[in-house]
């Protein structure tokens, strides 16, 4: 039997008899795909508004009408006074409060400057932000039918508005790619990290180490299960995706497996990295952990590359995931090709070498 | 001396962690089809100098030959010469016994049959628990399970860790006669124990404490090279007892040895005087008899001659 082979056997028995490995490899990446898109929403709906309405007019009453009928905002009450609403807010019962003026209808059709005020909670500023901008949109769109009822030669909208690639806007249909990623790094990255360190921490390394094996077959029989078990997560995920979100790949799956596997490379190196600078799996988790808070906050994971200040931007041209998650969603969604995304490949397959290349530099079976 | 006939050689090996010096300027030779123990407490270095002699450490100075070849420069051929067994289990505890047995023999390019004659005397006794996993196995079977893979590719040369640390005493002497039988087959044995009564067990022995060696012989030879009338000594109150001999000018050393208190003499040394003083100062039970020293004595005074 070839050195590899017996390395692998035992990798594979060791993978199959730990209690927990086998399970995570199949049951993480469901858990991970039924609940978090489900949860990690930037749609905000339900924004609770209470109306103060001092000018019982028509316009007032279809403005209420109009945030009753919309989905984004509930009617929570229509009070009399502004400190009645502002109560409501103090508790938390309330997101914003609209006040609309005496005579506003009447100064409304005389042309006269009565202004609608807004008052929201801001504490997140997400949910404060998006209620604002949806009751301003309630608002202008109660007016302009106004409008139109009153000059009814007025023609209707002039703009229109497409959503390309994510036609309904969804916040999930941008996590999901994002969601893959993650559950490769965590099976790539942190379990054969942890899987070396701890052969540290039982000791077997030194038994390793006074036979003649070679240091790259011996850590290229643990990758190789890594490799597959990190293969078998990202094809749950996609299935998951498939079935439960009716999302597939707008692109070729195969563009998908090939940046994935260069990203399993570059991860696992980073891993074998930090199990090598590590004694302990303490010291390994925390080596890992710092450095993977830093990818998924800054790598386009959560929140766009797009938005964040310049300077962090060009930061993010050294972080792996950023090439792999643009390319997951480019293809899923786009429908990008190889040939589109071609510099991301070739930056993912730089990043393998270098890690790797790290990797078998850190390692040493002497002290 | 012809170096092809020693198994191994140590010459001015010294090791320091920080500013912790862990051996200092070690030197040995281990004959040929020799069981050569390391005898020290705990920090005298043993276990630097095993990592050395195997190839996972690099010492600071010196140098080291084990089956005539360099360790630091030879280091790939040192691997396949040398069986390790070290102080701490570490084979795979999810794999079961035969699937380690397997194992370490392919990484060695060998197969467990090949060489059964040898592990047989040993292996024959975990074998009939050999789909056990490793993990799951007692004290002793652990043991015997270590010794079995190392010596799985037949290497000339076994290095023991502190192999008994750990094991009942009836496991510890089986475990003995298990080395003198692989002595009769050729092998040469660096084995290291912190349990001086041990040392007899083995053709010859190096006491060390603190990074370096005190004496190197054989243990019979040790213990008759002892220059210095030796007493045990007893008595209802022993710490009382300790505390008056210890400040006693006549006695050289005196120090806690089981059930008696051994002591020393100086030159001007009288048991009765001493007994007699000893009852004067309240001691009731006393019993005084000069005995035959044995290794750890031997130890204790060589330390003492240091300080």
């Amino acid at each position: 039997m070839s050195t590899l082979k017996v390395l692998l056997k035992k990798e594979v028995l060791q993978f199959k008899r730990n209690l927990f490995l086998p399970k995570l490899v199949v049951v993480f990446p469901i858990m991970i795909m039924l609940i978090i898109p489900w949860v990690t929403t930037m749609d905000v709906r339900h924004v609770n508004v209470s109306v103060v309405d001092n000018d019982h007019s028509q316009l007032s009453q279809r403005i209420i009408n109009k945030i009753n009928a919309s989905e984004y905002l509930t009617l929570h009450s229509v009070t009399g006074s502004f400190d009645l609403s502002f109560n409501s807010l103090e508790h938390g019962d309330v997101d914003a409060i609209l006040e609309i003026p005496q005579d506003f209808e009447k100064g409304f059709v005389t042309g006269s400057t009565k202004k609608l005020s807004i008052s929201a909670n801001s504490v997140n500023a997400t949910k404060g932000s998006l209620g604002l901008q949806y009751l301003a949109q309630t608002l202008a769109t109660s007016i302009k039918e106004m409008r139109a009822s009153h000059s009814p030669t007025q023609a209707g909208d002039l703009v229109v508005i497409q959503n390309r690639y994510n036609p309904t806007l969804e916040y999930r249909n941008f996590m999901i790619p994002a969601l893959l990623v993650m559950l490769l790094i965590i099976v790539t990255g942190f379990l054969p990290a942890l899987n070396f360190v701890g052969e540290k921490e039982i000791g077997t390394i030194e038994q390793i180490n006074v036979t003649p094996v070679n240091r790259f077959t011996f850590t290229l029989a643990k990758l190789i299960v890594y490799w597959v078990a990190g293969f078998l997560v990202i094809t749950i995920g996609m299935l998951v995706a498939w079935l439960v979100y009716g999302l597939t790949p707008v692109g070729n799956i195969l563009a998908i497996y090939t940046i994935s596997m260069l990203f399993i490379l570059v991860i696992s190196g980073f891993g074998l990295i930090a199990s090598n600078l590590s004694s302990t799996m303490q010291q390994a988790v925390f080596f890992m952990f710092f450095f993977v808070m830093v990818f998924i906050l800054m790598s386009g994971l959560l929140t766009p590359i797009e938005s964040m200040p310049q300077w962090a931007q060009y930061f993010t041209y050294i972080l792996p995931p950023r090439y792999f998650i643009s390319t997951i969603r480019a293809v899923y969604l786009k429908g990008a090709t190889f040939y589109d995304m071609r510099y991301n490949y070739y930056a993912l397959a730089a990043f393998a070498v270098v890690m790797n290349l790290g990797a078998s530099l850190t390692y040493r079976k002497q002290s | 001396m012809d170096t092809s006939t020693l198994a191994i050689e140590v010459n001015g090996i010294s090791k320091s962690y920080g500013t912790v010096k862990a051996l200092d300027h070690v030197s040995l030779e281990v004959q040929r089809g020799e069981i050569f123990g390391l005898i020290g407490p705990d920090g005298a270095g043993k276990t630097s100098l095993f990592k050395i002699l195997v190839t996972l450490l690099n010492a600071d100075e010196g140098n080291a030959k084990v089956d005539g070849l360099e360790v630091a420069a030879d280091y790939r051929k040192v691997r396949s010469r040398v069986g390790y067994m070290p102080g701490k289990f570490s084979l795979y505890p999810d794999l079961t016994i035969e699937e380690n047995m397997e194992f370490f023999a392919t990484l060695f390019g060998v197969t467990v049959e090949q060489n059964y004659d040898l592990v047989a005397p040993i292996y024959k006794q975990i074998e009939p628990f050999k789909k056990r996993r490793a993990g799951r196995l007692s004290g002793g079977m652990k043991q015997k399970l270590a010794l079995s893979c190392a010596l799985i590719h037949k290497p000339s040369v076994l290095f023991l860790d502190e192999p008994t640390t750990g094991v009942d005493a009836v496991s510890r002497s089986e475990f003995w006669d298990m080395l003198h039988n692989l002595r009769e087959q050729g092998l040469s044995i660096l084995v290291s124990t912190p349990y001086m009564d041990e040392a007899s067990r083995c053709d010859r022995i190096a006491l060390c404490n603190t990074g370096r060696i005190l004496d190197i012989d054989s243990p019979q030879h040790m213990v008759e090279k002892f220059d210095g009338k030796l007493y045990a000594i007893k008595a209802r109150d022993m710490y009382g007892l300790l505390k008056d001999l210890r400040d006693n000018s006549s006695i050289a050393n005196c120090y806690t040895a089981g059930e008696y208190h051994h002591l020393l003499a100086s030159a001007d040394f009288d048991a009765q005087a001493i007994e007699h003083h000893l009852a004067e100062l309240g001691h009731e039970d006393l019993e005084i008899k000069p005995i035959a020293p044995d290794i750890e004595d031997v130890f204790i005074k060589l330390l003492s001659n240091e300080q």
